[in-house]
């Protein structure tokens, strides 16, 4: 081009008033084919309005089928005792810990979506922050089961929170463990107000529809008498962005305590800084694997191609890619440091951890965590829905067997040899895992029956047609 | 006449009812609060050309969070430093450091209640009885028409002048709502 004749320059912006180039480029629209918002809320309100599709009885059945498992080992546990899990020394945390930290992460990619990308104006939000709020919420309840039920007599589990008790003490709080209780209560509670809060327009939406009495008081109370009034909305937007500016620390905060729980120890591969950071990268990256598995199939079965565009699958695989990487720069880090730091321990551990006993898990780990979301460079991997949802189901499994590692390989092989062991879970931890994820899926399920699954309102507000300076004819188009 | 809440109107289009707005304030609508919009989402900008003022939630919240802070930092001294001192390690039975995530929790969680309730307390819900209702057609404010509702009791309030305003600014389904 540097050598194009200075004769020919001049005919240039003759040119580009011929041609016309735009001025901004086009943004990817978020709402597919200039879907008009009646469409969007028939389409949304339908979901809930609808009689339940075969396949929805067929999955309820199967998840409650699989949430008893959960109450077998849970009953099994309480009734027997802690001992029926695979604990024994030197194991004192295994798969109880492993699923708490596993279940409590994949909660971030919901605040994440609702509140991160809210006060980051990432519009492509909306579409699924409802979800995964809800996601959120379900799965710190099945968090939140480990815990529980680890301390052994869970009938006193209430001894963790800070009311006077019979023996006049209190909680210790220079514990991690009990920073631990107020972070997931904390999380929990903002996590409930805010996807509450965020639902209760579209829960009027739903109560102007109904028909059948019982839907009229069910969305009715629910709704709160909310009636769109812009005095109101005045107040909601204001108090919902605070919410988005209050749940942001909150959400580093949480996996940071979590992390602290390990940090704060003094086994080797546990004591370390890198953790917080580490953490909250791997709960971003576990959470966005979890929402992608949940909205796939969903989009899929009730046709939300035009809601839950590919645009958006684009923006959730590019976090996973970027996740992923922070992720396995961390475990890049981690044995940097085991080198650098000249502590044989630490240095033992990390050796131990990826030629080991428990090499099989690390090298899933890796594989599942680092080189997968490597897959999500290519456009091509990235518009194939199919092979995206492998994707994230790996992302899944190998965010579980992170929390394997860094529980197991620690505590199986620490300072004591003689002490050491080779870590089983029992069939009781089996049941229980496997029941959480009954317990999940029967919530959520439930969620998208009698819910909206999809922000109506918000949706509308990022269409074009919602902005009061939109003009129908001036829009240029470009996108179908 | 006692019988009336108000007159009700409804728009096309966002851009319709934001125009609007300006225009009866304008006319000095906005001296009272005795007037509002419906819309199923929140159109940005037209509080402002109504003519309403800032949200009072920030205030809430922060009073949440100062609540939030000095219960998180009373309840760990109190319990840790002066109820039941524990000595670990030979350091100081409280210090502002080691509670410091039980008071930064607690500030947060204060303050989200702050704009939880700030937010449904300073617009007067639940409310599960509005005269608006009343208005059958009303029920589309949460799907896609944009109302306007002047009440009886606005200071401007006059059935002819007022209707005379909304039919000006393009408004339609003009009808007047009961109590």
């Amino acid at each position: 081009m540097s050598h194009v004749a200075e004769d020919t320059l001049p005919e240039r912006p003759a040119v580009l008033a011929k041609v016309k180039p735009l001025t901004t480029l086009p943004r990817r629209p978020l709402v597919l084919h200039n879907r008009d918002f009646h469409w969007i809320t028939n389409k949304i309100c339908g979901i809930v309005e609808d009689p339940a599709p075969t396949w929805w009885w067929v999955c309820f059945v199967v998840s409650l089928g699989i949430a008893s498992f959960l109450g077998v080992g849970l009953l099994w546990l309480v009734s027997t005792g802690v001992g029926v899990w695979g604990l024994r020394t030197p194991e004192f945390w295994g798969w109880d810990i492993v699923n708490f930290v596993w279940w409590i992460g994949i909660g971030h990619a919901g605040t994440l979506i609702s509140a991160v990308l809210c006060l980051l104006r990432q519009k492509w939000r909306t579409a699924i922050n409802r979800a995964s709020e809800a996601m959120t919420i379900f799965a710190v309840m099945c968090a939140g089961v480990f815990p529980l039920f680890h301390v052994g007599r869970v009938w006193f589990a209430w001894w963790l929170f800070p009311i006077p008790n019979s023996q006049s003490t209190w909680p210790n709080f220079r514990s991690p463990l009990e920073w631990d209780v107020f972070a997931v209560s904390t999380y929990f509670t903002v996590s409930v107000l805010f996807w509450y809060m965020g639902m209760v327009p579209d829960l009027g939406t739903l109560r102007d529809r109904a028909v059948k009495t019982w839907r009229k008081y069910f969305y009715g109370v629910l709704a709160m008498g909310w009636r769109g009034s812009t005095r109101h909305w005045r107040n909601y937007e204001m108090a919902y962005l605070i919410l988005a500016g209050l749940s942001t620390p909150l959400v580093l905060s949480v996996h940071t305590i979590v992390s602290f729980d390990f940090a704060a120890s003094l086994l080797p591969g546990w004591h370390t800084t890198i953790f917080p950071p580490y953490f909250v990268a791997g709960a971003i990256f576990s959470g966005f694997g979890m929402v992608l598995t949940l909205v796939l199939p969903l989009r899929a079965m009730y046709k939300l191609h035009d809601l839950i565009t590919q645009y958006h699958i684009d923006c959730m695989c590019k976090i996973i890619l970027a996740t992923g990487s922070m992720v396995g720069y961390a475990y890049a880090m981690e044995f940097f440091i085991a080198w650098y730091s000249g502590n044989i321990y630490e240095g033992f551990t990390f050796i131990n951890r990826a030629f080991g006993q428990y090499a099989w898990a690390y090298w899933i780990m890796i594989s599942c965590n680092v080189i997968s979301p490597q897959f999500f460079w290519f456009r091509k991997v990235r518009e194939n829905t199919a092979l995206v949802f492998i994707i994230v189901l790996f992302v899944n499994v190998g965010m579980w067997f992170e929390r394997f590692v860094i529980i197991v390989t620690s505590l199986a092989n620490d300072f004591l040899p003689s002490s050491w062991g080779y870590f089983s879970p029992s069939i009781v931890d089996i049941f229980t895992f496997f029941g959480t994820m009954g317990f999940f899926s029967t919530l959520f399920l439930l969620f998208i029956r009698f819910l909206p699954m999809l922000p109506i309102g918000e949706i509308k507000h990022v269409t074009p047609p919602a902005d009061p300076h939109y003009h129908p004819e001036a829009q240029t188009g470009g996108h179908s | 006449m006692s019988d009336i809440f108000g007159i009700m109107a409804e728009y096309k289009t966002p851009h319709d009812i934001y125009e609007a707005c300006g225009e009866f304030r304008d006319a000095g609508y906005s001296c009272s609060s005795k007037w509002d919009t419906y819309t199923p989402f929140p159109v940005h900008g037209l509080d402002k050309q109504m003519g309403i003022g800032r949200s009072h939630v920030p205030w809430i919240v922060l009073a949440g969070g100062i609540t939030g802070f000095t219960t998180g930092a009373l309840l760990t001294w109190y319990m840790n430093g002066f109820d039941y001192p524990l000595v670990v390690g030979g350091k100081p039975y409280w210090s502002m450091i080691y509670p410091f995530p039980v008071m930064y929790e607690l500030t947060i969680l204060f303050s989200a209640f702050g704009a939880f309730f700030g937010q449904f307390l300073t617009n007067f819900l639940p409310q599960h009885y509005h005269s608006a209702f009343n208005n059958e057609g009303f029920k589309r404010h949460s799907d896609d028409a944009y109302f306007i509702l002047i009440e009886a009791t606005h200071p401007l309030y006059d059935e002819a002048k007022t209707r005379a305003l909304l039919e000006k600014t393009g408004a339609y389904n003009i009808t007047l709502v009961n109590k």
